[in-house]
């Protein structure tokens, strides 16, 4: 009987969790080592959804890499065709006027706005309600629209490409941005009233997968997973790219470490994004979107690293150059792939139903662990 | 409402005829055809997704769109209880045999939609890779294919209706198949 279970002589039981299973919000595959409810061990299996995005890029152009990008962290694809472009400029040494600057980290905080909304929905989802899912998604699909008006896509929109963005705004676009933002405000209280307040929720977030500011660091977490353990982590405070150095935002921090104070950090970036784009919406400057760049882009040879604040954290792009019209090499950090190497620690000693709320606080985006 | 009007207002793809009789009535109609209507209006997709393209399935079941207006309300997270796989997403080579197995776990009669340019082909984008699967009917059979990148809600809908069609006319895969083999 005992041998039937996969029970070892120790009392231990291995289960898989995925690849196939809806909180993995993916194709991951979780080994867990159970003694009873209790997780002994976590081991996540990747290459599930290897598309070895890193090798395709050795064989495209400096302009054309960049849309594969799009489809390694698809919920915040501006942000990495930022990185890439951010990257690439670097090399050239282009100076991007500053609408296109402006743009940028509009696109780029809309971009978080919708992720954010997107892991609200699907976090409560995990731990069993399914109405947020749904108001997550009505305020979700205003910011797709805006961005299908400006971008032409409304999930994968390969807007940014080295020297600036692709076109210029849709006439349309301040004033629907106004108007979401006069919505997504008013919705907000009523994410916390329904979800934030609700002591069903706080009790199965509060005190679970805990992490510490210095096993943070040590794993390489950053992001809100990271913030919600006080890691002072937010790039676009301590590097500042394009024009956040000029902006007024606050970097949330949460001291607590546990899977309620990763919530937290992410509703609250949530309201920071939002006062972003309203310093930026009505000061939109004028001139051109895009710099003058050749028609074919030579990167001197050398090594170049850009890191920007993802949705989910810090995302590392490092090219290698040889001097021609293809990268050498080319290197994506990730912020998924290390939060997730910090599972095991966080849930070990947690129950087995916790796993899914701690798993859920990361984050995490599949294709953009296994690239 | 009596009988006859009800079917001939809500369901005009019933495929029969109510006669109006005392004490109610009766239908007329292939057996066959009836399954095919009800299968058609009943499908219970699996809750698979791989990659971008599940965002799009996503907002697809939730507010703005809302398939289940379609018949498509019941996601199951199980292969068991599930008729029909929407491959959203790139399969590697590391996935292929799970999602064979999960095919081979669902109950017949099932049917397959395959969303997206990765779904089909392997995509415009991953063409030249060493891991991907060039699209999903290398490993299972496929009934309709969207294309995009990511294909719009409207057009996951479009195939959904496209399907239920395919299954009232008996032109699915499984059902061609069952046809030449009635052993099955």
């Amino acid at each position: 009987m005992v041998e039937e279970l996969g029970i070892t002589a120790e009392g231990d039981q291995v289960i898989n969790i995925g690849p196939q299973h809806p909180a993995t919000h993916g194709v991951l595959n979780l080994v867990v080592t159970l003694n009873g409810e209790t997780i002994k061990k976590v081991e996540p299996h990747l290459g599930f959804i290897h598309r070895s995005i890193e090798k395709m890029c050795e064989s495209l152009s400096y302009r054309q890499f960049i849309y594969v990008t799009s489809r390694m962290d698809y919920l915040s694809s501006h942000i990495n065709n930022h990185a890439c472009a951010l990257c690439v400029e670097k090399g050239l040494q282009i100076e991007v006027p500053q609408r296109g600057q402006v743009i940028r980290v509009l696109m780029d905080e809309l971009t978080r706005i919708a992720s954010h909304l997107l892991w609200w929905g699907a976090q409560a989802m995990d731990l069993g309600a399914f109405t947020p899912y749904f108001y997550a998604f009505r305020e979700r699909e205003t910011i797709t629209t805006i961005m299908e008006e400006t971008c032409g896509a409304r999930l994968t929109m390969n807007y940014m490409v080295p020297g600036g963005v692709m076109v210029d705004l849709h006439p349309s676009f301040q004033q629907k941005v106004k108007e979401f933002i006069t919505l997504i405000k008013s919705k907000i209280d009523e994410y916390d009233e329904l979800v934030t307040g609700n002591i069903i929720f706080q009790n199965r977030m509060k005190g679970v997968g805990y992490l510490t500011a210095a096993d943070a660091v040590s794993y390489g977490c950053t992001g809100p997973t990271a913030r919600g353990s006080g890691v002072h982590c937010d790039v676009r405070k301590i590097y500042p790219y394009e024009v956040y150095g000029k902006l007024h935002f606050d970097e949330v921090l949460e001291t607590e470490g546990d899977s309620f104070a990763r919530y937290l950090v992410r509703m609250k970036e949530i309201k920071q994004s939002i006062s972003i784009i309203d310093q930026l919406i009505d000061n939109i400057p004028d001139g051109d979107f895009q710099a003058k760049t050749k028609a074919v882009l030579k990167l001197p040879k050398g090594e170049f690293y850009q890191r920007v604040e993802t949705a989910r954290g810090e995302l590392g792009v490092y090219i290698v150059s040889e001097g021609g019209t293809t990268p050498y090499r080319i290197k994506f950090r990730s912020p998924g792939f290390s939060n997730l190497s910090a599972l095991d620690h966080m849930a070990k000693g947690g129950k087995l139903g916790d796993l899914v709320a701690t798993m859920g606080t990361l984050d995490l985006v599949i294709p953009d662990i296994d690239r | 409402m009596d009988v006859k009007d009800a079917v001939q207002t809500k369901q005009p793809q019933f495929p029969g005829e109510v006669y109006e009789a005392p004490g109610g009535g009766f239908m007329t109609g292939a057996l066959n055809d009836v399954i095919n209507w009800a299968r058609s209006n009943s499908l219970w997709p699996l809750t698979f997704g791989t990659s971008c393209c599940a965002i799009e399935l996503m907002s697809t079941a939730s507010a703005k769109y809302d398939y289940s207006r379609f018949g498509f309300e019941v996601v199951r997270a199980t292969p068991r209880q599930a008729d029909l796989i929407i491959v959203s997403g790139t399969i590697v080579n590391k996935m292929a045999p799970v999602l064979k197995r999960l095919y081979y776990q669902m109950p017949d009669p099932k049917y397959v939609i395959a969303m997206g340019a990765c779904a089909i082909s392997g995509g415009p984008f991953f063409y030249n890779t060493y891991s991907v699967v060039k699209g999903v009917d290398h490993v299972i059979p496929v009934d309709v294919y969207i294309p995009g990148c990511p294909p719009r809600p409207e057009a996951l809908m479009h195939s959904l209706i496209t399907l239920q069609e395919k299954i009232m006319s008996g032109m699915t895969r499984d059902q061609i198949r069952r046809q030449h083999n009635p052993d099955l």
